[in-house]
């Protein structure tokens, strides 16, 4: 059996494009850049997280959330409430009215560190809370659309509303939130200061090696009969129904499935930067995640990373050089990435490594289906997959 | 013939859209291992009637008893799960998967979503997949796309998706809509070979068709049941001949 799962993932040529993502990340963006840029990197792996949720949501289960940023956000926020009572302890805040709260809500007026922010205290709840909050929300939100065969547009509307009102949200909530700038001024994870360089080399090979953990697992997923599952509920939802699957459940474990990814990508992107804030919870930053998917390639978790990484490098340039430019240029990125290339980039590589083994195939394969009536050996013998070798998913 | 123990009974059933009676006091028995034609003009009730017993549109009104299980007060995939598989009029396929893929999904293992993660393709489900594609004429090619298939290796394929299933009742709704002579004429032997060990009922128009393949023919008109018996005796029917043949 273990022979088998090996065969599996190591007959895939999608293997050799996870290697070499992992090079990429692991030696040539560790050796070529400073870590100035490297951290700008290190922050971007944390968008690809999202991404690659996204592939498993929507490229293959077909469910288009618009709303994940809410999962990054939270995830993020759950790490940065833990960070941030870390730099307030009572000597760093003397100068408050109430020493031992985090500044915002001395300035707020409040007097007590509120009950919400007492578990946050605790690493351990807080890592537990990285991934939990955001997967319970993911939960409740599907069971309550799922179940109820909510899907679709009215599915991304709603997911939209809800990455709205949590922004809206955090910013009403101040004194509990740190309003719109966010919770700022993060200095250490259990007495270990993320601000200097070695942390943040650390931090940046903690993100890139979780990210292609994350690729591995969601392809163990999408390789198997639940990804084959998925790709049939987007294609004939119906069919999969009354084959005996109760469809809502697939949808929301792919929901709460991306949430968590999200999350942990939000939880590093904290980490990472040294801050959370609502800007990388609402409705903009949440669409611009689908960006990211759809211009990797939403059929291909490596495409997502490099689609992450693309668009995102693009924003910094671009919106240094030509700020006022930007929204409609990113705009433009993606109504022409779906109407040339609905794959994206990994698509558009896929076509062309196709095109190129064709040519090199016509020279020396024979012609096919020559006899109409084959005999069942010879179709057994050229096509029949053995017990245990991997489904066709596509990197 | 009537002595056998009934597999399926409707009664009294009823579903009203907005007030129009699409299935009107519906009274129906099918015996075990039986396989049972439904004919009748368009906008009979006959599509919404296997709509009605495999829950896909939910009862106004009545009863439909599936061995001993009421299976109005089910969701869809417990029907399934409780052995009735049903056949959509257009080919209902996964295009994007091979048809080895669309007949693995639909193996009756690993139907939730953490077995579905923990499935593994065994000899087992390897040997039944090929088994099934044999049966519905598509060894030649399992690792086609099923969106490349023809009509209907379409729906052949969609046939063997439920006969990955072994349901004990299986309700073909057209099966044989598009076909050419010589696929209906295979079909016909593929009905007649899979109706063995279980119970059909197949929705068609074609009466050539229903000669070969049905033991008994059940006439819809307006949501009702206006004729019931062998082909002969139905086709002698005067009401029969009214509403629907003689048209």
């Amino acid at each position: 059996m273990q022979n088998n799962l090996l065969k599996s993932f190591a007959g895939r040529q999608g293997w050799t494009s996870i290697l070499v993502l992992a090079l990429v990340l692991m030696v040539v963006f560790p050796l070529g850049l400073d870590i100035f840029r490297l951290n700008l990197v290190g922050k971007y792996l944390a968008y690809a997280f999202v991404a690659v949720g996204l592939v498993v949501l929507w490229g293959y289960g077909g469910i288009l959330s618009l709303g994940q940023g809410v999962f990054f956000g939270l995830g993020g926020y759950c790490m940065a409430m833990f960070l941030k009572l870390e730099a307030s302890d009572p000597i760093s805040t003397k100068i408050q009215s109430t020493p031992g709260i985090p500044d915002f809500m001395d300035w707020n007026q409040l007097t007590a560190l509120p009950s919400l922010w007492q578990p946050f205290q605790s690493f351990s709840f807080s890592l537990l809370a990285v991934i939990a909050v955001p997967v319970l929300l993911a939960l409740i939100m599907g069971l309550a659309m799922f179940k109820r065969r909510v899907g679709g547009v009215y599915f991304a509307i709603i997911t939209q509303a809800v990455a709205l009102i949590l922004s809206v949200l955090i910013i009403g909530q101040q004194g509990y939130t740190g309003g719109v700038n966010g919770i700022t001024d993060l200095k250490t994870l259990l007495g270990w200061d993320i601000r200097t360089d070695t942390a943040k080399y650390i931090l940046y090979f903690l993100c890139a090696g979780l990210l292609i953990g994350a690729i591995i697992t969601s392809r163990y997923l999408l390789g198997g009969k639940f990804g084959m599952l998925l790709l049939a509920i987007r294609d004939k939802e119906d069919r999969v129904r009354f084959s005996g699957y109760d469809v809502a459940n697939f949808k929301i474990f792919a929901f709460c499935f991306a949430a968590g990814l999200a999350a942990i990508g939000g939880a590093l992107f904290t980490l990472q930067v040294g801050f959370m804030s609502p800007s990388f919870v609402g409705i903009v930053p949440s669409i611009e995640m689908v960006i990211f998917a759809a211009v990797g390639g939403r059929m291909s978790l490596v495409g997502a990373v490099y689609g992450a990484l693309l668009v995102n490098f693009g924003k910094t340039y671009f919106s240094e050089s030509f700020p006022d430019l930007w929204l409609f240029l990113m705009a433009a990125l993606f109504i022409g990435v779906v109407m040339a290339f609905p794959n994206g980039i990994a698509g558009l590589y896929e076509s062309i490594a196709k095109r190129r083994s064709a040519k090199s195939d016509d020279t020396k394969s024979e012609p096919l289906a020559s006899a109409p009536e084959k005999t069942a050996a010879a179709a057994d013998k050229a096509h029949w997959p053995h017990p245990g070798a991997a489904t066709a998913t596509q990197s | 013939m009537a002595s056998k123990e009934l597999i399926l009974s409707v009664e009294d059933l009823t579903v009203s859209f907005d007030g129009f009676k699409a299935v009107d006091g519906l009274n129906f028995y099918l015996d075990k291992d039986e396989l049972r034609v439904v004919i009748g003009p368009n906008g009979a009730g006959k599509t919404t009637v296997l709509d009605l017993i495999c829950g896909k549109t939910k009862a106004t009104n009545g009863r439909i008893r599936f061995k001993d299980k009421e299976l109005t007060k089910l969701s869809e995939h417990q029907i399934v799960r409780e052995g009735v598989g049903r056949k959509f009029q257009t080919p209902s396929i996964y295009e994007n998967l091979s048809v080895f893929q669309n007949l693995e999904v639909s193996f009756p293992k690993g139907r939730s979503v953490f077995g579905s993660i923990a499935f593994k393709r065994s000899e087992l489900v390897t040997e039944r997949v090929r088994a099934v594609a044999e049966e519905v004429l598509l060894t030649d090619v399992p690792d086609l796309e099923a969106g490349l298939l023809s009509h209907g290796q379409k729906q052949w394929l969609e046939i063997g998706m439920l006969l990955m299933q072994d349901p004990e009742l299986l309700m073909l709704d057209e099966p044989i809509a598009g076909m050419s002579v010589r696929e209906r004429e295979l079909t016909a032997q593929l009905l007649q070979r899979i109706c063995k060990g279980r119970s059909m009922i197949v929705i068609e128009h074609d009466m050539d068709f229903v000669k070969k393949i049905a033991d008994k023919v059940t006439v819809l008109h307006q949501g009702k049941v206006i004729a019931e018996g062998s082909m002969d005796k139905v086709q002698a029917d005067e009401k029969v001949i009214d509403v629907y043949l003689g048209h």
